[in-house]
């Protein structure tokens, strides 16, 4: 509707030296408020040490139609993993 | 289970062979326990159903702050008061997780609250109940909080993925609600025989409507069968009305004060308590608008609403003549 607060995206970095995660949205008028609101409703028991804010509408998202197209031509690379590859039992630090 | 009675909009389940492929491939994704996200397909009777189950989850976590924030300023002492607040504090944000999960399906903000306002969409039939004394403070967060617990612990599975993660996210929270009042109730039961009496009165106020919460009796359930196929409902209303009481019953024993039910008896065979009969009357009468509350929620809310317009505006303003401001510096 036509006055309402921008929705805006919101990651939080915990404190075990992880990378900030997607934690869920909240509106806001601007990054500031954001940033204080996130606070409030994403750190009420110690979850983080950080917060990013990030407009929902400057998120640019893959496609689920594309799914198959993307993410198919990994499934049949198993040589990628370095399980692929059996090792002789004595050899060691492999 | 803050969400009784949800409208599905369909009055008997399709035979598989009737469905479309679409609904088809969706069918077979639920069944497999793959979750649907927000971009993925779905039918429109799924989206419309969730969108109405998590606004009525939503608008119970905002109302449900009503009936405590009536208790803040008269805590018994500051220890209890900070609990309270810290208690209160999280409804506000659950009921902020669900709407963000619901905004997801297509609908706005500002429309959920409208559809509140104008009674399109109910809250739990529970908070139109009034707290009459410090006790009902403890008789929620035990009860009322324990038959949510309940309910929302399987929606944790649910097929729809951001709604599936703000219930893990507000179960994470609401054991502290629970124990919080039953901590309320322990110190009142072990208190003078004045305040074990205010326990009981709560207990005896608050049994009945927290078995209601749990919706009508599966047989008169129409909508149930869908949203179990859809897996957004994963264990019926009388199933988890049972594992509430059973779980419950010891713990009432154990404060010493009891049920105000004449017919509750444990069933040896079937290692159930059984339980009299529910008013439904009541209930069904409550969810029309006639419970003690209904009306001064309502306004509450409204007031709220509408009195905060200009809060609203004016954050909005200010953003936009900052930017502006940044704009024409640039």
């Amino acid at each position: 509707m036509r006055n309402e607060w921008p929705l805006w995206e919101i990651f939080i970095r915990s404190q075990h030296g992880l990378a900030h995660k997607h934690v869920g949205s909240l509106h806001a008028p601007d990054a500031a408020m954001a940033v204080k609101n996130a606070r409030d409703v994403y750190t009420r028991r110690n979850e983080g040490v950080s917060i990013w804010a990030v407009r929902s509408a400057d998120v640019h998202a893959s496609a689920p139609g594309d799914r198959d197209a993307l993410f198919d031509p990994a499934n049949d690379k198993v040589y990628r993993h370095p399980t692929f590859f059996p090792m002789p039992e004595e050899v060691k630090h492999l | 289970m803050y969400a009784q009675m949800v409208d599905t909009g369909v009055s008997k389940l399709e035979d598989d062979a009737n469905l479309t492929p679409e609904e088809r491939a969706f069918q077979a994704r639920v069944d497999a326990d793959i979750k649907i996200e927000a971009r993925d397909w779905m039918p429109e009777a799924y989206r419309r159903t969730l969108i109405r189950q998590i606004q009525q989850h939503a608008h119970s976590e905002v109302v449900g702050m009503l009936p405590e924030g009536n208790w803040i300023t008269r805590a018994p002492s500051l220890k209890r008061k900070a609990i309270l607040m810290a208690k209160v504090q999280d409804e506000a944000g659950h009921g902020l997780y669900l709407y963000s999960a619901a905004e997801t399906l297509g609908v706005s903000r500002d429309q959920l609250v409208a559809d509140l306002h104008a009674g399109k969409v109910k809250y739990s039939s529970i908070f139109n109940y009034p707290t009459l004394t410090w006790a009902d403070i403890g008789a929620i967060g035990w009860l009322v909080d324990g038959a949510a617990i309940m309910n929302q612990i399987p929606l944790c599975r649910c097929s729809y993925g951001p709604y599936a993660r703000a219930m893990i996210r507000i179960c994470k929270e609401e054991s502290f609600h629970q124990r919080q009042g039953f901590d309320i109730m322990m110190s009142l039961c072990r208190g003078s025989a004045e305040q074990k009496a205010m326990a009981q009165d709560a207990l005896n106020r608050w049994w009945w409507p927290s078995l209601m919460m749990f919706g009508p009796p599966d047989a008169e359930s129409v909508h149930s069968a869908q949203s179990a196929r859809w897996k957004i409902k994963l264990l019926s209303n009388d199933e988890l009305r049972q594992r509430f009481v059973d779980q419950t019953v010891p713990q009432a024993e154990y404060l010493g004060i009891s049920m105000p039910d004449p017919e509750l008896r444990w069933d040896a065979e079937h290692a159930h308590y059984v339980f009299g009969p529910i008013d439904w009357a009541e209930f069904h009468d409550v969810l029309k608008g006639n419970g003690p509350c209904n009306r001064d929620r309502m306004r509450t809310r409204i007031d709220a609403w509408e009195d905060g317009a200009w809060v609203r505006e004016a954050a909005l303003s200010h953003a936009q003549k900052h930017a502006e401001r940044a704009r024409a510096a640039a």
